[in-house]
């Protein structure tokens, strides 16, 4: 059976291109980028140079880029290395940390640790699209505040939120903002100057670099502790040896992700809204996420009296592959926090379908998937006893 | 995703067994709720104390599907008495495993028969 891959969200396949720029770092030139023969050279500048493009796609100098293992690891050092430099005052009363209910759960659960040992963050309520309320955030902020992290575009509903406006608010207050800019990197053109954004995570592979490598923006002038210790990498906030082939790599798709920012948006939104326009012609669906304020690649559904596993297993009995914040399909059994954020009952949530598509999406793909996708919502809700029609 | 589902589990789910609604059913039941994700119904005629058709309605994942569907194949034709012994570990091990996080649903399958016959029984009470 053809397969046809619409999780681009989770992960891209590498393109060829970075595959290609990434192969003589395997064997060939192997070194170890702190080693000062030439096999130390070839690959100390070859993460110079990386270092350029991933700076390059969201307009940052160089030496504001710190490589690491990937988005996760990127805001679990922004985050806690913020909160360790800044020490809590013993009779502080207001918020240390802001940040919104809807964030990505290497955000979310670094908060929620750092407010097991003491800390106390705000979680900011966000509105039926997904946004983030500014009156909130400006309302949480007080002298005790000393960071605000709140995502770029959300992961699975794909709101964009007003990071501009976000920016000015922390700018003004003068507190630290933070943002996890993974699933925006590549979609949405980002300059981090006029942004007034302090430090954004960044993931190769979702924007078709490889796994296990991403890189965190910290601007000059940040006061940041690390919080892994060693050989002192990246300026000593960052040990551990260089992984070469996945920097290069990541360089490599930031470079192409910023040369072809504009046609593939172009094209991916004529297919996310030609999607739109068909699934929601089934009875009783609704879109997730802001109609405009989205990202380009990303449709986000749900469907009344059915369950969202049940029916990505039987997409992927058809060769299409998606996702679902269904409760059944996570491992705590408990709708997304995403879409009980925006506001959904828990039965509502289970019938959620995210599709993400991506470069090599085609035309016909979507139209095969808006063909299949009435028939199994209708099998399904034969099955429900929640549907009464 | 699928590859945690055994084959049997998939088969019921892709084919299930004794699937939709019995009009005015003999005996009814539901359980679970909405919120937590699974909710199930059973429908039995009777006929000399036995399950003469039984029929469900699942709403959820493909474990809570899959185990109605065997649940039902596994008591059609039994006297009550025989039904009621059902247990979720009956349902699970019929289906050749289920995940951990899923056993619940198997849970809900022999539940909802439970049910159905106690609406029965309760119904035909002298």
């Amino acid at each position: 059976m053809k397969r046809i891959y619409l999780d681009y969200g989770s992960s891209t396949p590498v393109d060829p291109a970075v595959m290609d720029e990434m192969k003589p770092f395997f064997m060939e030139k192997f070194g170890n980028a702190s080693s000062i023969h030439e096999y130390g050279k070839d690959a100390f500048y070859a993460i110079e140079d990386a270092r350029e493009k991933v700076a390059d796609i969201i307009n940052a100098k160089s030496d504001e880029i710190i490589f690491t293992s990937g988005g996760t690891e990127s805001d679990n050092l922004a985050i806690k290395g913020i909160t360790f430099k800044n020490k809590k005052k013993k009779e502080s009363k207001g918020y240390n940390i802001i940040t919104s209910e809807i964030e990505h759960p290497a955000v979310l659960e670094t908060c929620k640790y750092l407010e097991k040992i003491g800390y106390s963050v705000r979680y900011l309520p966000v509105d039926k699209y997904g946004l983030v309320d500014l009156e909130e955030l400006e309302k949480s902020i007080s002298d005790d505040t000393f960071l605000i992290t709140i995502m770029f575009a959300n992961n699975e509903i794909g709101t964009i939120e007003p990071v501009k406006e976000i920016g000015k608010i922390a700018n003004k207050h003068n507190v630290i903002f933070h943002t996890d800019a993974v699933q925006a990197i590549g979609k949405v053109s980002i300059d981090v100057n006029s942004l007034n954004i302090d430090m954004l995570s960044i993931s190769s592979h979702k924007i078709y670099g490889p796994k296990g490598c991403g890189a965190l923006y910290i601007k000059k002038g940040t006061k940041i502790q690390t919080v892994q210790h060693g050989g002192g990498h990246e300026s000593g906030l960052r040990s551990s040896t260089y992984n070469t082939p996945g920097i290069v790599g990541l360089g490599k798709a930031c470079e192409l992700s910023k040369k072809r920012m504009k046609k593939d948006n172009q094209y991916m939104t004529k297919l996310r809204d030609h999607l739109i326009e068909k699934v929601l012609k089934i009875e009783e669906s609704f879109l997730n996420g802001h109609p405009k304020k989205r990202l380009s690649n990303n449709a986000h559904f749900r469907f009344s009296a059915i369950e969202g596993e049940s029916l990505n297993m039987m997409l992927n009995d058809k060769g299409i592959a998606a996702a679902t914040g269904s409760a059944c399909s996570s491992k705590k059994l408990r709708a997304s926090h995403v879409l009980t954020g925006i506001g959904l009952k828990p039965e509502q949530a289970h019938g959620s379908l995210r599709l993400t598509f991506g470069r090599q999406t085609k035309e016909e793909e979507i139209e095969y998937t808006a063909k299949v996708l009435p028939d199994l919502v209708t099998k399904l809700r034969k099955m429900s006893p929640l549907w009464n029609k | 995703m699928t590859n945690m589902y055994t084959e049997k589990v998939l088969d019921h789910f892709r084919n299930p067994r004794n699937m939709g609604e019995i009009k005015n059913p003999d005996g009814f039941g539901k359980v679970g709720n909405p919120t937590c994700g699974d909710v199930m119904a059973i429908y039995i005629k009777v006929k000399n104390n036995r399950i003469a058709d039984i029929k469900f309605q699942t709403f959820g994942c493909a474990a809570a599907i899959a185990s109605s569907s065997i649940a039902t194949e596994l008591v059609k034709g039994k006297t009550l008495e025989e039904a009621e012994k059902l247990t979720r570990d009956d349902v699970a091990k019929e289906l050749g495993g289920l995940p951990d996080v899923k056993m619940h649903c198997s849970n809900l399958a022999s539940d909802a028969l439970k049910e159905a016959i106690k609406d029965y029984r309760e119904k035909n009470k002298k």
